[in-house]
């Protein structure tokens, strides 16, 4: 990969001494699209309001996160300040609840343009007026006088997205944004994402636990489980041959669209608890490829092919002629 | 299959009064506008559709947790008796609903044990220390579980929970609304496979209400399409998956994000209509990409396309009028 937009390094987070992130390695490229794909609670959302800052004050937060050349944890929040809604957006999965119910979208969008590209009045509102346009909103004009309430969900995503783009960003993170959407709704923003992604060259990181939605929109994916990066792959790659048995699990579980009609090859039992992790791989438990030496150590990531990363002891064995 | 089949639903219409504003008209909602359907013994009926489209409220109203305001639910051959009666008491024994959310349908005050013992107890069916602990191993969990509660209990195994509960008076019919939406991936494998497993060996027939075409097949002997308020096309999941007859469905397929395969998606134009303010003629004729002039004029009515006998309320599907342009 060429010189990273944005590298995570050995992030952890504590919630009360409960681990949250145990150590996550990961690195966007400028204009890339990655995908971070996991359950609930695997640590996909928790990874990226850490790395900007936005966690509540009793996680302790460990590691570095490099945007460019500067550090951002620990950072005076003066720089985080420009940092955030600036060179990095975030969008979040229910628009509705992000937007202010009591002010215009107009004035919420050239808000951000006052902050990051201190545009005032007339030149604001049209600015705002031109993103409304670019992320698909029609009639934009008429649009910036609405209030939140009076647009749909899909709608209310477009206006998300286009204060997102308030500050020209390098990189868009973007969490769960179709996932309070109808799926015809959903294949619009995710269609959306693409184009503006094509038109302004700016990254994409797309959290979601929908390994569909993730192969549709980005080239390269990161699966999560339990606070770690356990798998990561091109994307075609990873669909093709995924090599951690979680992966294979997550694929195994999707219903298929044709063939026959068989039971779906469930991963049993749950995911742990953060307080009780297991020893050594937390997936060993439910893994149904598991070896005693699995609980003896957390196993690290294996380069299986250039590009394809894969933190299981079988992995690293298959390499090794035996 | 039987002559009657267990549940018939019959031009099904639930309206709505909804005011606009605090001195606005009433405006009428048809939340449900002449829903027909069938469901036999031991088989499931996928209802599909977006949101506000009145699937979850066919589901009510087939249980008759509410009341049309036209047509009619006959179980087993005979009315569905009005809600509240002791007779529509004695029916509801014969058949339950599951919903999306296991933690906010469980009492979090109460055992899960507890909980499976409730109906029989209402229903005053014995034997119930066993039953609880053969309901409890029939869904999957142990019965020394029975003396956990809601919150000791993961996503996966709370569902479980309720599926026990709603088997306990052994329904003839459940009816499931979303019910694996709001767990994980993993689990909702774990769920579908018990729901088809439970149903192979009890012999329920399910109304499966769900927004995943995905999740429909997997369970599905049939599938019904649902767009505001009416079936728009119904057949054999692959049959409806593989070549679906109806514009929306169509574009329902196509929106079904689909790992290693990148097929092109029909981009529906513009937002789900307001039930409030239904377009004229056929309901979907603005958002869709084949509508023709017909279409905006005239209702088309669900029935059987000439040629493969797929049921599908679209003129340009039933050949009626050419469409507009290439779909």
């Amino acid at each position: 990969m060429s010189e990273p937009l944005i590298a995570l390094r050995g992030l952890t987070v504590d919630f009360d001494g409960a681990p949250a992130l145990r150590g996550i390695d990961l690195a966007v490229a400028p204009g890339e699209a990655l995908g971070l794909v996991g359950e609930s609670g695997c640590g996909k959302s928790v990874t990226w309001l850490a790395a900007l800052g936005l966690l509540p004050g009793r996680a302790r937060v460990g590691g570095s996160v490099r945007l460019g050349g500067e550090e951002l944890l620990g950072a005076p929040p003066a720089l985080l300040d420009r940092v955030r809604g600036g060179r990095v957006a975030m969008i979040f999965q229910d628009p509705a609840s992000s937007l202010n119910p009591v002010h215009r979208i107009g004035r919420q969008v050239a808000e951000a343009l006052g902050l990051h590209r201190g545009l005032r009045g007339a030149a604001a509102r049209a600015e705002a007026r031109r993103l409304l346009d670019q992320v698909g909103i029609p009639d934009a004009g008429r649009r910036l006088d609405a209030y939140p309430h009076e647009l749909s969900g899909g709608q209310s995503q477009r206006v998300m997205i286009a204060m997102a783009l308030a500050g020209r960003p390098e990189l868009l993170v973007a969490d769960e944004p179709t996932t309070a959407l109808d799926v015809t709704i959903q294949a619009q923003i995710l269609d959306l994402l693409g184009a503006l992604r094509r038109e302004t060259g700016m990254a994409l990181v797309l959290i979601s636990h929908d390994l569909g939605v993730v192969a549709e929109t980005c080239e390269r994916v990161a699966v999560m489980y339990a606070g770690r990066i356990v798998e990561e792959a091109p994307v075609g790659r990873l669909f093709d041959r995924p090599t951690h048995p979680y992966t294979q699990g997550l694929l195994g579980a999707l219903p298929p669209l044709d063939g026959p009609r068989r039971p779906l090859a469930a991963i049993p039992g749950g995911v742990p608890e953060p307080g009780a992790m297991p020893p050594g791989c937390a997936f060993a438990p439910r893994c149904p490829q598991a070896m005693a030496a699995c609980a003896a150590g957390v196993p690290e990531a294996i380069a299986v092919e250039p590009g394809h990363a894969a933190a299981c002891l079988r992995a690293a064995r298959a390499l090794v002629p035996a | 299959m039987s002559a009657v089949p267990l549940l018939e639903a019959t031009g099904l219409t639930r309206r709505y009064a909804m005011r606009r504003g605090l001195f606005g008209r009433p405006v009428e909602v048809r939340a449900v506008d002449g829903v027909s359907l069938a469901l036999e013994r031991g088989r499931t009926l996928g209802l599909v559709g977006e949101s506000g489209c009145g699937k979850s409220t066919t589901g009510r109203l087939v249980l008759g947790l509410e009341r049309p305001d036209a047509g009619g639910v006959a179980f087993e051959g005979r009315p569905m008796p009005a809600p509240g009666t002791p007779a529509w008491r004695a029916l509801r024994a014969r058949m339950q609903m599951v919903f999306q959310d296991p933690l906010g349908a469980l009492d979090r005050r109460m055992t899960i044990g507890a909980q499976i013992a409730e109906p029989l107890e209402i229903h005053s069916i014995g034997g119930r220390p066993e039953r609880v602990a053969q309901l409890l191993r029939d869904v999957g969990l142990r019965p020394d579980q029975a003396g956990r509660y809601p919150h000791e209990l993961s996503g996966g195994q709370r569902q479980r929970a309720v599926l026990a509960r709603a088997l306990a008076t052994e329904p003839a019919l459940l009816v499931c609304d979303e019910p694996i939406s709001a767990l994980d991936v993993s689990i909702q494998a774990q769920v579908m496979n018990l729901l088809v497993e439970l149903q192979a060996r009890l012999g329920t027939a399910i109304l499966f209400v769900s927004h995943d075409l995905r999740a429909v097949r997997q369970v599905s002997h049939r599938v019904a399409v649902m767009y505001l308020g009416r079936i728009v096309e119904e057949g054999e999941p692959d049959a409806v998956l593989h070549d679906p007859a109806h514009p929306y469905a169509q574009a329902l397929v196509s929106a079904i994000p689909h790992p290693g395969r990148r097929q092109r998606r029909i981009l529906l134009q513009g937002d789900p209509p307001n039930p409030a303010d239904r377009p004229s003629g056929c309901a979907f004729h603005p958002r869709c990409p084949v509508a023709t002039t017909l279409c905006a004029r005239e209702d088309p009515v669900l029935k059987p396309r000439p040629g493969d006998g797929r049921h599908v309320a679209c003129h340009v599907a039933q050949g009626e009028v050419p469409a507009r342009r290439a779909a």
